[in-house]
């Protein structure tokens, strides 16, 4: 299932290290970057093909760690800090809100895939807690109203 | 003040566009790569040893110890890998550095290969540092187009490669073996060292000799290299050479109930005080200090008798609490100790690697424990037997993960953690069971597992 395009980009990857193997975590971000921020197992296939490893091998890489995604996410992933600095100023309410808004609970998704909420554990922006990560940016020193323009925003892309 | 403490790292933080190598290099940027090129191994690595420097990554180990730990004239691969995997709750100061003084980064790279004469260097970004991450291959790639890495550096004769590689959400990668693991495409779990632990140096990454640093001992050769070991030593707490010292600044995370929560280069031995009250211009709603941690999640709180205690490894270490990797956590009187500590123990059982039976049950009997007390179905004998799970996991798990879920509760070797120092509040909370209904504590969520 994994494209031409996607195979290039593994091939310069793989040119990074001694090992073919070395380039398996970044080659699962590139598989899950080209599948709508997931992995399915057939992706994971692809790859153990390609870096001569076998499947089993790189599922259970995989689900080692938590940034590849396993099942379908929204198109916008939101991942709440709830660790104990942000869990102090206020990361649980922020999640309760988020959550009543979009009518999910963690880790759900809402019904028309926009949106999954997930917490994450200490995304190392405790100086400017609380904060969150949508795909690749970092929302930092939130408030309820800063998140209800950032889900008007998001909601609008 | 922050202005009054001297900025070795910090220096440049504020000019706009330092990340950029144009501007880098009108502040003195490379003229640590440009001295150091023209000194030899020996020397190098001797101005890191007076400069007194010690990992700023958790443990605070001698920097120069490791370096000089490479075999001498071995021309077969051997590795730099930087460890920017900052998971520790708490700590934020690597990701700051990253975002603002990526040549920062790239320039102590460079220099710490020189030392020992690797060809090839690897930084560790966690998976969620995708914008530092950036900043570093954009500094990376600028690096390059100057002359400074690829072939021949600066006529020098030296060759350096230098490569991003980004994890994908693991606290446990941070462990320099287990970092090691998932570098090289395995989950991240930790190997077994040699005999001289705590050094990879004989056989790490791919069985070559390999240096593991943190982002701020990496960073700090460069201002090492610039000002010269000596002068650098000139601040901080002990006496260069004769024992265990605290020498130069630190970068510190100050967070929590603070009003000027941040990122701030502090002179190791500045009292905690000065940090939270002055650096951090005091309590939230001026509200009372209940208590603090000093050095990141696996570091035991203390509470506000110990506001006078030197910031610097050996202060710290006395107080049974440890500076670890600078992440200093401010607590007001509003904050219920069992409630905190249910969530970071929901945090060490998840972010086990399941290598280690201690670790691994451990965590999450000390999950259990809390849960049920905090939903109001605690015994009275429960207290006991959370100390008496944090002792037997402390010191026998396979890595430190198991030690820095312990601590937190049972202490150090002083034996004095959350549970000490606020028995109470855990025996009042079983007596009664309040409170804890207000708050079902979720653990972590995520898609499909
Ligand atoms: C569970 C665990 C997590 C760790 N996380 C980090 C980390 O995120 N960053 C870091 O530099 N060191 C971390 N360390 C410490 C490293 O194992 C290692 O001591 C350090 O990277 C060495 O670099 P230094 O000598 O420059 O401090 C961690 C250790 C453990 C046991
Ligand atoms: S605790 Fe939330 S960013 Fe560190």
């Amino acid at each position: 299932m994994l494209t031409e395009e996607v195979y290039k980009k593994i091939d310069t990857l793989i040119a990074k290290y001694p090992t073919k193997k070395a380039a398996l975590l970044p080659a699962l971000w590139v598989a899950q970057a080209a599948n709508d921020n997931w992995l399915p197992r057939e992706a994971m296939a692809d790859v153990a093909k390609y870096l001569g490893l076998a499947p089993a091998y790189v599922e259970g890489v995989a689900t080692f760690y938590t940034m590849y995604n396993k099942a379908p996410v929204g198109r916008h992933h939101l991942e709440v800090c709830h660790n104990i600095v942000c869990m102090v100023v206020g990361a649980d309410e922020l999640i309760d809100h988020i959550g009543g808004k979009l009518g999910v609970g963690r880790g759900e998704t809402t019904p028309d895939r926009k949106f999954t909420l997930n917490t994450a554990e200490c995304l190392g922006a405790c100086a400017n807690a609380p904060c969150m990560m949508v795909g690749d940016t970092y929302y930092e020193d939130l408030t309820t109203e800063k998140v209800d323009e950032i889900l008007a925003d998001l909601a609008r892309k | 003040m922050p202005s009054e403490q001297p900025q070795y790292l910090y220096k440049y933080r504020q000019v706009p566009g330092i990340d950029d190598i144009d501007v880098y290099l009108k502040h003195e940027g490379y003229n640590a790569v440009r001295k150091a090129l023209t000194m030899d191994q020996e020397a190098i690595i001797n101005e890191v040893k007076l400069s007194g420097l010690r990992g700023r990554g958790g443990a605070g180990f001698p920097t120069f110890i490791k370096w000089n730990g490479i075999p001498k004239n071995w021309d077969k691969p051997h590795y730099l890998v930087v460890n920017a995997d900052e998971g520790e709750p708490g700590t934020a100061k690597d990701r700051d550095l990253m975002n603002a003084l990526p040549h920062l980064l790239v320039e102590g790279c460079i220099i710490s290969c020189w030392a020992i004469r690797s060809k090839a260097c690897y930084i560790y970004i966690r998976g969620e540092y995708i914008q530092p991450a950036r900043q570093i291959q954009k500094a990376i790639d600028q690096a390059y187009a100057k002359g400074f890495l690829g072939k021949n550096i600066l006529g020098s004769g030296f060759d350096l490669d230098m490569y991003v590689h980004m994890g994908a959400g693991a606290y446990e990668c941070g462990e320099e073996s287990a970092l090691m693991s998932s570098l090289m495409g395995e989950r991240g779990m930790p190997r077994h060292k040699p005999p001289s632990a705590p050094l990879p140096v004989i056989s790490g990454v791919w069985d070559s000799p390999t240096i593991v640093n943190n982002v701020e001992t990496i960073a700090t050769a460069v201002p090492i290299i610039n000002m010269g070991g000596a002068e650098y030593a000139k601040v901080g707490t002990g006496t260069p050479g004769a024992g265990p010292a605290s020498r130069g600044t630190k970068l510190i995370t100050l967070s929590g109930h603070v009003k000027k929560p941040g990122n701030y280069e502090i002179v190791l031995g500045t009292p905690v005080r000065e940090i939270i009250y002055e650096i951090g211009g005091g309590i939230k709603n001026d509200k009372k200090l209940k208590f603090f941690i000093p050095g990141g999640s696996s570091t035991p709180l203390l509470p506000p008798e110990f506001l006078d205690t030197p910031y610097d490894y050996e202060a710290l270490g006395k107080t049974g609490s440890l500076l670890g990797s600078g992440a200093l956590i401010v607590y007001d009187e509003t904050v219920s100790v069992p409630a905190l500590m249910t969530r970071l123990m929901h945090f060490y059982a998840h972010e086990s690697c399941g290598k280690c039976t201690p670790c691994r049950e451990g965590t999450n009997w000390l999950v259990k424990i809390h849960d049920r007390i905090m939903a109001g179905g605690g015994r009275p004998e429960d207290i006991d037997l959370l100390l008496d799970i944090s002792n037997n996991i402390f010191g026998r798990s396979f890595c430190a993960l198991g030690d820095a879920a312990a601590m937190p509760l049972a202490g150090f070797f002083a034996g004095k953690g959350a549970i000490y120092y606020f028995r109470e509040e855990y025996e009042e909370l079983i007596r009664n069971g309040a409170g804890g209904k207000k708050r079902a504590f979720a653990p972590l969520q995520m898609a499909g597992v």
